[in-house]
């Protein structure tokens, strides 16, 4: 019987000839991630080797990657001496791909192992970050998990118990129109699926719009497939992936590229026609309260925010630098703009366009999870709005429960900034 | 087997938020995490925080408990207080994670109870005793269950590195 794009991933990674939706089989982990929470994770692992008589350590310090990203720099003495056990735990073991708080390889988790070559084809990947579902985009069986099954993971060198998914086939055809980008066609999809319609599958991308969308865009789709509910997102490699990994990834090794099968067998199938997408918001306080721009317009937005493991690639500071070139953010709007790494910001240093947000009144803060989740920067206020490029809107996310927040794509969020209100990028010049 | 009050009904697609805010995230420990459990549900966290809700009480959820981040500390802090949680279905890490810390959790799909109704499991079934009804449990697959039998996922995952010897 055909196999999907992950079923056949995990048949090679246990060396089968294939495997069924549903068995629970152990995986071989290719690389295991976490970021600030690793802190639990030491605890956890220090846990397992406790009364074994054996001194803890890692399975292999070469295929840990710990990224700081969440509260940095820290917020306060706990966490900083959270990120200092962490940096010690990390010299002891000798873990190789370790990313401080530094502006030369510094940077959120999910632009970091992407840019840095971590993620490959075929590789089982976990994290221990629900959006690790990200590195889907490269062709990875990429997923979260927990911190004591990290600690698992360090101490065993594979995950125990994992569940073969069924998968929802995604086909995406035609030009996106005007103002409609791949963060309008993950919200549409989350939309149609809801927050729990592809619990415990894994969602596979296809059709052309998908094969002409780069990297930066699938990381979007595979980012917030989670938001369905999703196990892993997946596009299955192709030329662009390797033209990712090469040119901008610096990868040189040997790819293991391969395709579904063509009579693999889906859970459901849905189309989606990309010519007829209008801009896309997530609407209080589920990401999958989906609704088209017309129906959401003319909300007043105290706060904006650009950026997030979703949205803040370089592509994305490009497009809102330029909507908001030579203007003015809104009086009694906020902008706040956090590029996803270090090297996304320098490269918008470059080309100038950090000078024309700030010149337009944004701030412009350090690569970091920031607002996203409330826990550093850019809380709101009671009763406040934001409307954000980043993945949740749940209840509290931006570190208020009585505030609202509101998703769109960077290009929106440009458009809302100079007007102060959610507006259509099509009707803003 | 379990037998207790249903002391919080929630709706479907409770978040990791919800449960666990993300600004108390810099809080890691099982020991120290249950403080924030239902930080944003100010008489809920009271009334855990002075214990006027006994072990072995219920929390009743619809579908999707334990949407969004993978926070373990959303499992702990309700371990904490040694509560069950029954909902119709669990979101996928979460479900992982109560297993893996050794919280209390039934898959209930049919699951009908009103804050205040007496609950008991017994059988592989739900009885509400102030309906009278019951409900049927679904089954966790075989290799979850001895995870759960071993108390959780850290002396299992002890036992299988002394017998690897990796």
């Amino acid at each position: 019987m055909g196999m999907t794009y992950v079923q056949k991933l995990l048949a090679r990674a246990c060396g089968r000839a294939e495997v069924e939706a549903g068995e629970v089989l152990e995986l071989p982990v290719d690389l295991a991630m976490s970021h600030e929470n690793a802190a639990l994770v030491i605890n956890q692992f220090n846990e397992i080797f406790r009364d074994t008589g054996r001194e803890p350590r890692v399975w292999d310090p070469d295929r840990i990657a710990i990224i700081f990203d969440h509260r940095v720099p820290a917020e306060s003495a706990k966490t900083a001496t959270n990120q200092r056990k962490i940096r010690d735990f990390v010299a002891a073991q000798g873990i190789s791909r370790f990313h401080d708080i530094r502006g030369d390889v510094g940077g959120i988790c999910h632009q970091i192992l992407p840019e840095n070559g971590y993620v490959r084809p075929g590789q089982v990947l976990v994290g221990t970050d629900s959006h690790t579902t990200t590195h889907g985009a490269l062709g990875a069986f990429a997923f979260g998990i927990g911190a004591t099954e990290m600690a698992a993971v360090w101490a065993l060198g594979s995950i125990l118990n994992v569940e073969v998914p069924g998968t929802i086939k995604v086909a995406v055809n035609g030009e996106f129109p005007r103002g409609v980008y791949a963060k309008d066609l993950i919200l549409h999809l989350v939309g149609q699926l809801t927050a729990e319609g592809a619990n415990f599958r894994v969602i596979e991308f296809h059709g052309d719009t998908i094969r002409s969308l780069p990297t930066s865009g699938r990381l979007v789709l595979c980012n917030m497939s989670v938001e369905a509910g999703a196990t892993g997102g997946v596009v299955p490699p192709d030329k662009e992936t390797c033209r990712y990994l090469r040119d901008e990834a610096g990868v040189q090794d040997e790819l293991d590229l391969f395709a579904p099968d063509a009579d693999a067998v889906y859970d459901r199938v849905v189309e989606i026609d990309a010519t007829r997408l209008d801009p896309q918001i997530a609407c209080p306080h589920t990401v999958d309260n989906v609704k088209p721009i017309g129906e959401v317009k003319g909300r007043k937005i105290d706060q904006i925010v650009v950026g997030s493991c979703t949205n803040g690639r370089l592509d994305d500071i490009e497009i809102v630098a330029r909507t908001l070139k030579g203007k003015q953010v809104a009086e009694g709007t906020r902008m706040l703009v956090f590029p996803a790494s270090w090297r996304i910001y320098s490269d918008a240093l470059d080309a100038g366009y950090l000078r024309d947000l700030i010149a337009a009144g944004a701030v412009v803060c350090n690569p970091g999870c920031g607002p996203c989740l409330g826990i550093h920067q850019g809380a709101l206020g009671d009763n406040e709005t934001a409307l954000a490029t980043t993945n949740r809107n749940f209840k509290g996310r931006m570190g208020n429960p009585g505030a609202e927040v509101f998703l769109c794509s960077p290009v929106v969020a440009a458009a809302s900034a100079l007007t102060g209100f959610i507006s259509d990028p099509r009707e803003v010049d | 087997m379990a037998k207790g009050k249903v002391v919080l009904k929630l709706d479907n697609d409770i978040s990791t938020d919800i449960i666990y805010p993300g600004r108390y995230m810099a809080t890691v420990l099982p020991t120290e995490t249950p403080q924030f459990a239902f930080a944003d549900n100010a008489g809920f966290n009271q009334a855990l925080k002075k214990k006027h809700v006994p072990a072995g009480s219920f929390i009743v959820a619809g579908d999707n408990f334990g949407c969004g981040s993978s926070r373990e500390q959303a499992a702990s802090c309700i371990k904490g207080y040694d509560l069950i949680v029954v909902a119709r279905n669990f979101a996928r890490i979460f479900l992982q994670n109560s297993m893996n810390v050794g919280l209390q959790m039934v898959i209930c799909p049919g699951i009908e109870a009103e804050e205040g109704h007496e609950l008991e499991v017994r059988d592989n079934k739900v009885w509400n005793l102030t309906s009278g009804k019951s409900f049927a449990i679904e089954p966790l697959p075989q290799a979850r269950q001895a995870i759960i039998d071993a108390g959780g996922l850290i002396p299992y995952a002890r036992r299988l590195l002394l017998e690897r010897g990796v």
